[in-house]
């Protein structure tokens, strides 16, 4: 190349020239490529919007199958863990295992399905619905007992559901207005070890009332929930001694079920769910904090 | 002129033409050979470097670790969440790269850019294979496919190849044990993805090296376009010195001889450019600034017994000096300029700061995530519990015991779900490995923790064997009133 003046396209507007600065021929081939390229895949993959939908596509792909592809093959993936954990005996899967790790998983998302509606998303649970993450069990704590409850549920028409039924003692007229106060203030003093005259939940209730209700109690009340007020999981009767309260531990709220009683039902669950799904639940809701 | 003209010779595309290096010898031509070397080596050689890296890690000293987003560069190891790291290495080459233009130009691209270095790589290639400048211009030339030129082309094309090979080779090498995955490539037995990379950057570095070469630099890099903005008056860059050179011609001894300037229009710049550029037409876009027409030229000069330096690094500022006959500035004083000395400052800076941070971190590591659903549990004595997931991070190369603990508020403890220990405060992590945990914190009943909002603490979490412990600061929340 020798030396020369850069060429002009010829264009000249007020003395003002256009450079002729050519692009390499390469950039427009590879440009017909991309068009034909365009046309190739419109035909061959789901491109065209139409009225309905767009084109299919000749290679019939689809996202839609690709994610069922997915699925599948993630179920597949799992099935040997999962059938492990189904036939597995709850009280024996080990903390680290995998049949484990993969139940705690696999129960966070069976929970967040079908038990967070009642307990809570992060199984806090809610008046009449118990928290899962304190150490105080209405129906028991291990494992095998809440293994139990997911699987079979409290207070529904299946035989093997957890049962128990408090007497409605104010409707039912089996106390007169009068004892029903006594006893309220007796179980608002049940926990209150100090003896101060206000209990661990910050309530302060009336120590003369208080000592008559204790017969009223120890006549009706501790049968099920003991002559102590600690409550009995195998009747699902609420320990009164702790700072813990299913409806409220206010004098109105206790009142109240003093009077009309409670009735709180949870699904038998093994109906509903895969053996895999219940265990994983249960497994899962034992290792939240108040497993014991 | 006319105002329009349509003449077919002006063209709206064109072909690229083929450029034919000639071989050079020089100061910069060896500066670059040994530049080369050494650069090729690091590539193609590091993943071989061996490192102690305990039982569960191959023992590589440079290695990406994809699966477990690992980068382990010899005693360094970094994590996902030290990404900054990264960052610091990414501004100081950018600051690097600003210093080094506005002091010397493109020299980035001339020598150590991969394009050009592979670039070099691909013409001694073909230099060895189908001979000099000239015989390749010949082969070229020659319309009739005969036996030697398709056998030439031939053993050209496959010497690329099994460079690209090499090229693509060394990159796998950097992301599992170099070793086994050599013996995996040979005997098949390598996962698909590795064969795929290679095959991909054997293909590119072909198209790159052998094929697109100059065009890369002029049509797809931004660099070229950038630079403008790095360079100025008294940047160094390579010149022609035409006040020297000019007019031009051929030395013909006796008469007319004196009215020529030094240039004798050997064409030896233009021939050994591997941009194909005349770099006597003044410093020009396609130019890297490889110093090739520099060596050319002085080998030229040498010959017929001119000074050297017809062609030479210069800055723009020397030119009006040189032609009044006064003395150019020194090259230092080009170098050292208030724009360069700032750059070098912050270059510096950033660098001392990221190995102060290399060196101040610890081996261990935790982030506390609270959970905040419920944002507290009452247990049945009263006593409130906060639940905490903490991610500890052991980057050593040994499993280790972590025992956790928590200051700022007396009445506070904490249990680790899973811990090792009857005191439910230690867990093992293990090597080069993170653990999500799951930590109980308590207030009993009654106490200020339990019965205010917020109650600030922090939690420590410490490496019984290398003695390092690691604090991070956060909130336990109470029942309030």
């Amino acid at each position: 190349m020798s030396k020369k003046e850069v060429e002009t396209t010829g264009h000249s507007w007020d003395g003002i020239e256009e450079y002729n600065n050519p692009l390499p021929r390469w950039w427009l081939i590879i440009w017909y490529i991309c068009i034909i390229w365009g046309i190739g895949y419109s035909i061959a993959m789901p491109a065209w919007p139409m009225i309905k939908g767009a084109t299919a596509g000749v290679l019939g792909w689809s996202t839609r199958a690709q994610v069922a592809e997915k699925i599948a093959s993630f179920e597949e993936m799992n099935a040997g863990v999962e059938a492990e954990l189904a036939a597995a005996d709850v009280t024996e899967v080990m903390p680290g295992s995998d049949v484990y790790n993969y139940a705690v998983n696999m129960g966070a998302s069976v929970f967040r399905a079908n038990c967070s509606q009642c307990h809570g998303s992060g199984a806090q649970g809610n008046v009449g619905y118990p928290t899962l993450l304190d150490n105080d069990w209405l129906w028991g704590g291990t494992i095998d007992e809440i293994a139990y409850t997911v699987q079979h549920g409290v207070r529904n028409e299946t035989d093997d559901a957890r049962y128990s039924e408090m007497p409605k003692f104010g409707v039912d007229e089996l106390l007169e207005p009068e004892q029903i106060n006594q006893v309220v203030e007796f179980v608002m003093s049940l926990s209150d070890p100090d003896g101060d005259g206000t209990n661990i939940s910050g309530h302060s209730y009336d120590a003369a009332l208080a000592s008559e209700g204790a017969v009223v109690f120890e006549e009706n009340c501790a049968s099920c929930h003991g002559e102590d007020g600690t409550g009995d999981i195998y009747q699902g009767a609420p320990n009164l001694t702790d700072a813990i309260w299913l409806y409220g531990g206010n004098r109105d709220t206790i009142h109240e079920t003093v009077t009309y009683a409670r009735f709180g039902v949870m699904p038998a669950w093994g109906l509903r769910l895969s053996q895999a799904e219940v265990n994983a639940a249960a497994l899962y809701v034992h290792q939240l904090g108040g497993g014991q | 002129m006319s105002s329009t003209d349509n003449s077919p010779e002006h063209k709206l595309y064109s072909s690229r033409e083929p450029i034919f290096p000639r071989r050079v010898k020089g100061k910069f031509r060896s500066l670059k050979w040994v530049l080369m070397i050494v650069m090729l080596g690091i590539y193609y050689l590091s993943p071989w470097i061996r490192w102690d890296r305990g039982p569960e890690l191959p023992d590589q000293a440079i290695l990406i670790d994809l699966a477990n987003r690992r980068f382990f560069f010899f005693w360094i190891e970094i994590w996902p969440h030290e990404f900054y790291f990264i960052a610091g290495l990414l501004i100081m080459a950018g600051l690097g790269l600003f210093l080094f233009t506005s002091a010397a130009g493109r020299i980035w691209c001339g020598y150590a850019c991969p394009q050009t270095v592979w670039t070099d790589l691909f013409i001694l290639t073909e230099r060895w294979i189908e001979g000099d400048r000239n015989a390749r211009l010949r082969l070229h030339r020659q319309k009739k496919m005969d036996l030697r030129k398709f056998r030439l082309r031939v053993e050209k094309y496959l010497s690329w190849i099994l460079i690209g090979l090499a090229t693509g080779g060394a990159w796998v090498f950097y992301f599992t044990d170099a070793p086994t995955l050599l013996v995996d490539l040979v005997t098949g037995q390598a996962h698909p993805v590795a064969y795929m990379t290679m095959a991909i950057l054997t293909a590119t570095t072909v198209f790159f090296g052998g094929i697109a070469r100059e065009q890369v630099c002029i049509y797809a890099c931004p660099w070229p376009r950038i630079q403008a903005a790095m360079m100025d008056e008294d940047t160094l860059t390579v010149g022609y010195r035409h006040w020297r050179g000019e007019p031009r011609g051929k030395h013909r001894k006796g008469e007319g001889a004196a009215e020529l300037g030094d240039c004798i229009d050997c064409m030896a710049c233009v021939n050994v450019c591997p941009m194909g550029i005349d770099i006597r037409d003044g410093q020009q876009l396609e130019c890297i600034t490889c110093a090739l027409c520099i060596d050319a030229c002085n080998e030229m000069m040498d010959k017929i017994g001119k000074p050297r330096g017809l062609i030479d690094y210069m800055a723009l500022t020397d030119e009006p000096r040189e032609i009044a006959g006064e003395t150019p500035k020194p090259v230092w004083k080009h170098i050292f300029r208030p724009r360069t000395i700032l750059y070098t400052v912050l270059w510096g800076g950033v660098g001392v700061a990221l190995i102060w941070a290399l060196f101040a971190r610890a081996d261990i590591d935790m982030t506390v995530a609270p959970v905040r659903n419920p944002t507290y549990v009452m247990q049945s004595d009263g006593a409130i519990r906060n639940i905490y997931d903490l991610r500890l991070r052991n980057k050593h190369g040994e499993e280790r015991e972590f025992r956790v603990s928590v200051t700022g508020d007396d009445t506070l403890t904490v249990t680790l779900q899973d811990s090792d220990t009857t005191a439910g405060d230690t867990i093992a992590v293990k090597a080069d490995e993170m653990r999500i945990v799951r930590a109980y914190v308590e207030a009993p009943a009654g106490s200020k923790a339990a019965t205010s909002d917020r109650t600030e603490f922090t939690f420590w979490v410490e490496d019984g064997i290398a003695n390092e412990r690691v604090s991070v600061d956060s909130v336990f929340n109470g029942k309030g009133q």
